[in-house]
C-alpha cells in the first residue's frame, strides 16, 4: 500500500478548520483553484505514524450537503465524488467546535450518515471549557459511532492522537448506512446528543457577549470601525512608504547596473526600459498589499471582519449590496486585484459579480502617482479655508467621485444586467479569538506568493507587448521612436476619438502604455515631453513644468475625471476573467468604464471650458 | 409577533416561518442555521446609528446576523426563560 491516501476535512464554517488544517500540514499547502469555479482548493500533506503519507484537503466550510452557495456545492460534490477531476477523499475529518455542538452536529450527522471512513475532531475545546462547558468525548462517540478525538489546533493539542485516529479510520472501512433523515430530524438528534456530551455547564460570562456590547453598538460600533479604517489607511499609505521607496530603489539600482553592464542595444533597453522598470513598477505595491493583508487577515481570524459587515450592510443594502461586500471594496482601495479576489467570501453570485464590476471604481494606489503630478502642476498650493489646502480637496474630491460613481454603477446594475432576488445577508458571527501569529504568517506568505507570480506572468507579458508596441518599427534619424512606433500610430486614431473630450495628441498617446498600470502614465508623459531628469522629484517638477505649458486647466481636469473611471489596468481586466471564470464579465467591464471614463471626462472639460477656467 | 418587534435582550420561541416570502436559498441558509419552528431566540443587537436593519440574534450559542425582511417572515412567542442563560447570568452579575 504506497499509494498517496486522501483525507478531507469538513465541517461548519468558524469550526476552526484552516487552524487545524495549518497545524496538521504546516507551511506546505499547495492552493489553487477547483476547476472551472473560483472555489480555493487547500490541500496539503500530512504523515502518518507508519510514515505514509496522506493528502489532506481543507474543504470549505458548508452547513449540509444541500448546498445554498458555491463554496458548499464544492464541498458536497467532493464528498460524494461527484467532483470531476477529484477523487473523493477516503477519509473524512469532521471538524467540530465544541462549544457549539447542537449546531455543528447537524451537518456532522449527515456525513457520517454517508457510511464513509470518518473521524471527529472535537474542536476548540479550550475555547469550550473557557465558556464553563466541559464535555464528554467518549459519550459523543457513542453517540456518534466514530472516534472523536478533542482538538485544539492553535496550541496543536490533540494532533498525534487526530492523525492515529485518520489511519486507524481507513483499516476499519465498515460501512453501515442509516435511514435518510430530514434535516429537522437530524436538528433534534443533535440537541439530544449535544445534551448527554455536556458534563457539565457553569454559567460563565462570555467574552464575545461583552466585546459585541461595545463593537456592534448602534453608535460606538461604526466610530469604532471607522477609527480603525483610518489606521489601517494610514498603515497601507504611509506605513509602507518606506518599503515602497526602497523597493523602487532596487527597481532603479539593477535598472541602473544592467544598462551599465551591458553594451548599447535593443536587447539592453529591452532588459532595463521594458522588464525591469515595467514588472518593477508592479512589484513596488507588495509592501502596500503585503500591510492591509496583514490588517485584512487579522481581522478576519479575529472574528472582527463579520462585525464590520454587519456594521456596512444597511449602508450597502441602500444600493443593493450586502455587508459582505464592504471587505473586498476596501481593499480595492490598495488595489483592485486582491479586492475582486477577496469578494470569494461573498455567498450571493450576483451580489459578487456586482462587487467585482464595481471594484475598479475604488480609488487604488496606482492612482495616485498620476493625481499626484497633475494637481501639483495645475491645481494652486492655496488655503481655502480652516487650514485645508485645494490640492488636498480635490484629491478628496476624486476619491469621492469614484466611490459615488461605484455606488451608482451598483445601484443600476442591481436594477438590471445583476438583477436577482433581494440579495440578503444571513451571516453567522464567530467568537472572537486573539489571532495567531503562525497562521497569519502562512496566510500573509501565501498572498505574496500569487501577487508575485503573476507579476511574473501576466504583468511581464503585458509589459513585454507594451514595450514592442512603442520601440517597433523603429523611428529614422530625426524622428521620434514614440511616433515612430505603432503604438504612435494607434496615438493618431485614438487622438480623433478623444479630441471631443479635449485630450490633444499626448495625452492620447499616455493613456496606451498606461493600459498596463495607471502609474506608468506618468513615465510615459515624460518621455513625451522628453524629460530629462536625474530622480523621480526632479522629474516631477519639470514635468509639472511642461505640462502647463502643453495642457490648459480644463484638459488637466478632464485628464484627471478620466483616470477615476477608466480601466487602466490588464492585472485587473485578467483578475476578473479568471474570477468570472470567462471573457464576458471582463469585456462588460472594460466596456462600461470606458464609456463612463469618456462621458465624466467629457463632461469635466466642457463644464470646465463653460466656467472659464 | 413577528421577530422583527421583539425587544433587544428579550428570549422568545419561534412558532412559525412563513418560508414562502423568503427567497430558497435564504430560508434553506435560515434554516440551516438552526433558525425553524421550535428554536429559542434572542435578539441580540439591532440596527447600526437610528436604524433597525441589520439584526443580531443569539441562537444557542451562536450570534446570527440577518435582515428585517427575513425576521418579519418569522412569527415568535416572547417566553420568561432567557435563550442563551451564560448571557442572562453576566447581565444578572453586572
Amino acid at each position: 500500500m504506497s499509494r498517496l491516501r486522501t483525507a478531507a476535512l469538513v465541517g461548519n464554517p468558524n469550526a476552526g478548520k484552516s487552524a487545524l488544517f495549518n497545524a496538521l500540514t504546516g507551511a506546505r499547502q499547495k492552493i489553487a483553484n477547483y476547476p472551472g469555479v473560483t472555489v480555493e482548493r487547500k490541500a496539503g500533506r500530512l504523515v502518518l505514524p507508519s510514515g505514509e503519507p496522506v493528502e489532506l484537503t481543507d474543504l470549505p466550510g458548508a452547513y449540509g450537503l444541500h448546498p445554498t452557495s458555491p463554496d458548499e456545492e464544492v464541498t458536497a460534490k467532493v464528498i460524494m465524488g461527484r467532483f470531476p477531476g477529484e477523487a473523493a477523499p477516503e477519509v473524512l475529518v469532521v471538524v467540530l467546535d465544541a462549544s457549539n455542538l447542537e449546531q455543528h452536529l447537524v451537518f456532522a450527522q449527515e456525513v457520517i450518515a454517508l457510511g464513509k471512513p470518518t473521524v471527529v475532531a472535537l474542536n476548540m475545546i479550550d475555547l469550550a471549557e473557557r465558556d464553563g462547558l466541559v464535555l464528554d468525548p467518549a459519550a459523543l462517540e457513542t453517540a456518534l459511532g466514530v472516534p472523536v478525538i478533542p482538538t485544539v489546533a492553535v496550541r496543536r493539542r490533540g494532533l498525534d492522537e487526530l492523525i492515529g485516529a485518520i489511519a486507524a479510520a481507513e483499516e476499519r472501512k465498515a460501512e453501515h448506512h442509516r435511514p435518510f433523515v430530514d434535516q429537522t430530524e437530524r436538528r433534534v438528534t443533535a440537541h439530544a446528543i449535544a445534551a448527554a456530551a455536556i458534563v457539565s455547564e457553569t454559567q460563565r460570562h462570555r467574552l464575545h457577549a461583552r466585546l459585541d456590547r461595545v463593537l456592534l453598538h448602534p453608535w460606538l460600533g461604526p466610530v469604532i470601525l471607522f477609527a480603525l479604517l483610518f489606521v489601517v489607511f494610514q498603515a497601507v499609505f504611509a506605513g509602507a512608504q518606506p518599503f515602497v521607496d526602497a523597493l523602487d530603489g532596487g527597481a532603479g539600482w539593477l535598472h541602473d547596473r544592467v544598462k551599465d553592464a551591458m553594451a548599447p542595444s535593443l536587447a539592453r533597453d529591452f532588459l532595463t526600459d521594458g522588464v525591469i522598470s515595467g514588472v518593477g513598477s508592479v512589484v513596488v505595491f507588495l509592501p502596500q498589499i503585503l500591510i492591509l493583508f496583514f490588517f485584512i487577515l487579522a481581522m478576519e481570524a479575529s472574528g472582527y471582519m463579520a462585525r464590520a459587515a454587519f456594521l456596512m450592510d444597511r449602508m450597502m443594502a441602500g444600493v443593493g449590496l450586502s455587508g459582505r461586500s464592504f471587505i473586498p471594496l476596501l481593499s480595492s482601495f490598495a488595489c483592485a486585484i486582491p479586492g475582486i479576489m477577496a469578494t470569494r467570501s461573498i455567498t450571493d453570485p450576483k451580489d459578487r459579480l456586482t462587487t467585482i464590476l464595481i471594484a475598479p471604481l475604488m480609488t487604488c494606489s496606482a492612482r495616485l502617482p498620476v493625481y499626484a503630478v497633475i494637481i501639483a502642476a495645475f491645481i494652486p498650493n492655496r488655503n481655502v479655508g480652516l487650514g485645508v489646502g485645494l490640492q488636498g480637496l480635490v484629491l478628496l474630491a476624486l476619491y469621492v467621485a469614484g466611490i459615488v460613481g461605484a455606488m451608482a454603477v451598483a445601484l443600476v446594475l442591481r436594477r438590471s444586467i445583476t438583477k436577482g432576488a433581494a440579495s440578503g445577508f444571513i451571516m453567522e458571527l464567530p467568537k472572537y479569538q486573539l489571532p495567531r501569529a503562525r497562521d497569519l504568517a502562512i496566510g500573509l506568505f501565501q498572498r505574496a506568493w500569487i501577487f508575485l507570480r503573476r507579476a511574473g506572468t501576466i504583468i511581464f507579458m503585458v509589459t513585454v507587448v507594451l514595450w514592442l508596441l512603442l520601440n517597433f518599427p523603429r523611428a529614422h534619424e530625426g524622428e521620434s521612436q514614440i511616433d515612430a512606433s505603432i503604438a504612435g500610430h494607434v496615438a493618431n486614431g485614438l487622438a480623433v476619438v478623444v479630441e471631443p473630450i479635449g485630450f490633444n495628441r499626448d495625452m492620447a498617446l499616455a493613456l496606451i502604455p498606461a493600459m498596463a498600470a495607471r502609474e506608468v502614465a506618468v513615465s510615459a508623459l515624460a518621455t513625451t515631453y522628453a524629460v530629462q531628469a536625474t530622480d523621480d522629484d526632479a522629474t516631477a517638477q519639470q514635468l509639472g513644468a511642461r505640462l502647463k505649458s502643453h495642457w490648459t486647466l480644463p484638459m488637466a481636469l478632464a485628464f484627471l475625471a478620466w483616470f477615476v473611471f477608466a480601466p487602466q489596468c490588464m492585472s485587473t481586466i485578467a483578475v476578473t476573467r479568471r474570477e468570472t471564470n470567462g471573457w464576458r464579465w471582463p469585456a462588460f467591464m472594460l466596456g462600461y468604464l470606458f464609456v463612463l471614463a469618456y462621458v465624466a471626462a467629457g463632461v469635466t472639460y466642457w463644464a470646465a471650458r463653460a466656467a472659464g477656467l | 409577533m413577528t421577530l422583527d418587534l421583539l425587544p433587544v435582550g428579550q428570549s422568545a420561541r419561534i412558532v412559525a416561518v412563513d418560508w414562502a416570502r423568503l427567497v430558497d436559498e435564504e430560508a434553506q441558509r435560515l434554516r440551516s442555521l438552526g433558525l425553524e419552528p421550535g428554536a429559542v431566540v434572542a435578539v441580540a443587537h439591532r440596527g447600526v446609528f437610528a436604524g433597525k436593519d441589520p439584526i443580531a440574534l443569539s441562537i444557542g450559542r451562536m450570534t446570527v446576523a440577518l435582515r428585517r425582511v427575513h425576521a418579519m417572515a418569522m412569527t415568535v412567542e416572547p417566553i420568561a426563560e432567557a435563550a442563551d442563560f451564560t448571557e442572562a447570568f453576566a447581565v444578572a452579575a453586572e
